[in-house]
């Protein structure tokens, strides 16, 4: 008698816990910095960008759109993306401490979201090969996305960086004030070494080296300086945040709060 | 501030296989930027899959106060389109 093909290792109760909590990590970034570059909506510095930004922004909103509503489904309590999206409080947002940073000047946006546009490059890049079927579309999806996104970016940065001086002197500070909360980018707690180990996410810390490369081509090409690295004192993706991320949840969610159930 | 970067002309190819349509302008301070903002402008849904951006200021125009001159010759010369021909009757495949 033959024997019977082994039952798949069950799921550990960690790894489930594991699995909703990372994609929720990646949802609330995607949010959060949708949320902030909706922030430029009507001040933008021209028609032109005003609509750039936009559409970056709903690109982003939706990715976390399709995040959140897997999250929920992860966790198994009957959360969809709205519930996910308004009704947690900030503790229990989840996205990178960058992500949450003010809009700033105009350098200060792009230097954001340069950071986040080569961050998830790589993120996407290696999630789209996921043993989780659903992350992995959801991700080749957000990496044509984040591709553009990276294109406007890079392109500003480099714009601005090899401007004028007041451009290159502007979008040089911008970078020296957001360097600190890069260390939280690629290093690993016990969640991604948890969803690395699964086949689930890429293993974070092998994604830093083209990261970093890529960086310093296009600082190089900006004619712009890297910051020295900084220790690693921001914990976004724990729910610890800077105090941004309360006034940005406060307009946000305002709306859904004071009348729950509202619908267009 | 947009006033500041020069004007640029925008043509979408609408599918595969038809040409570019001049489609509108736009302010960009070079010609990458242009592409992202024709991108952004002009393509939002759907309405192309290439996009061709010339400097306004490169393209020549004719002149409308010539625009007599030009083509007023023209008018008369009806014999210039096929439909002014009858066919005869014999033709079967024209």
């Amino acid at each position: 008698m033959s024997a019977l093909p082994a039952a798949p290792p069950a799921r550990s109760a960690a790894q489930s816990e594991a699995h909703w909590r990372y994609v929720l990590r990646l949802a609330d970034t995607s949010l959060v910095l949708g949320q902030r570059l909706a922030e430029w909506i009507g001040h933008a510095p021209a028609l032109e960008e005003d609509l750039g930004l936009a559409n970056l922004s709903l690109d982003l909103i939706g990715q976390a759109r399709l995040l959140l509503t897997y999250a929920g489904e992860l966790e198994g309590r009957g959360r969809d993306e709205d519930a996910l999206a308004f009704l947690r409080d900030a503790p229990e947002f989840a996205n990178l401490t960058l992500a949450e940073q003010p809009n700033g000047d105009f350098a200060c946006t792009i230097g954001r979201q340069w950071l986040i546009d080569t961050w998830q490059l790589e993120i996407y890049r290696g999630l789209s090969a996921s043993s989780d079927t659903r992350l992995a579309a959801i991700a080749a999806k957000a990496l044509k996305e984040t591709r553009y996104h990276y294109r406007f970016s890079s392109g500003w940065l480099v714009r601005l960086g090899d401007g004028t001086q007041e451009s290159q002197l502007r979008m040089q500070r911008a970078l020296d004030d957001l360097w600190r909360f890069t260390a939280e980018l690629f290093t690993p707690d016990e969640i991604d070494e948890c969803m690395g180990a699964a086949g689930i996410a890429p293993a974070l810390q092998q994604l830093a080296t083209p990261w970093s490369a890529r960086i310093d081509a296009d600082l190089d090409a900006a004619t712009l300086r890297r910051p020295a690295a900084q220790p690693y004192p921001w914990h976004g993706k724990r729910g610890v945040h800077t105090e941004h991320l309360g006034h940005l949840l406060a307009e946000m969610q305002h709306l859904p709060r004071a009348y729950p159930g509202a619908r267009w | 501030m947009s006033n500041d970067w020069p004007l640029f002309e925008v043509f979408i190819r609408s599918r595969a296989g038809l040409e570019h349509k001049h489609v509108g302008s736009l302010h960009a301070a070079d010609a990458r930027m242009a592409i992202e903002h024709a991108r952004d402008v002009y393509t939002r849904r759907q309405e192309g899959v290439s996009l061709w951006v010339v400097r306004s200021a490169d393209i020549t125009a004719s002149d409308p106060e010539e625009a007599d001159a030009l083509f007023e010759p023209a008018r008369d010369k009806v014999y210039r389109h096929p439909t002014f021909y009858a066919i005869p009757e014999e033709v079967k495949n024209l």
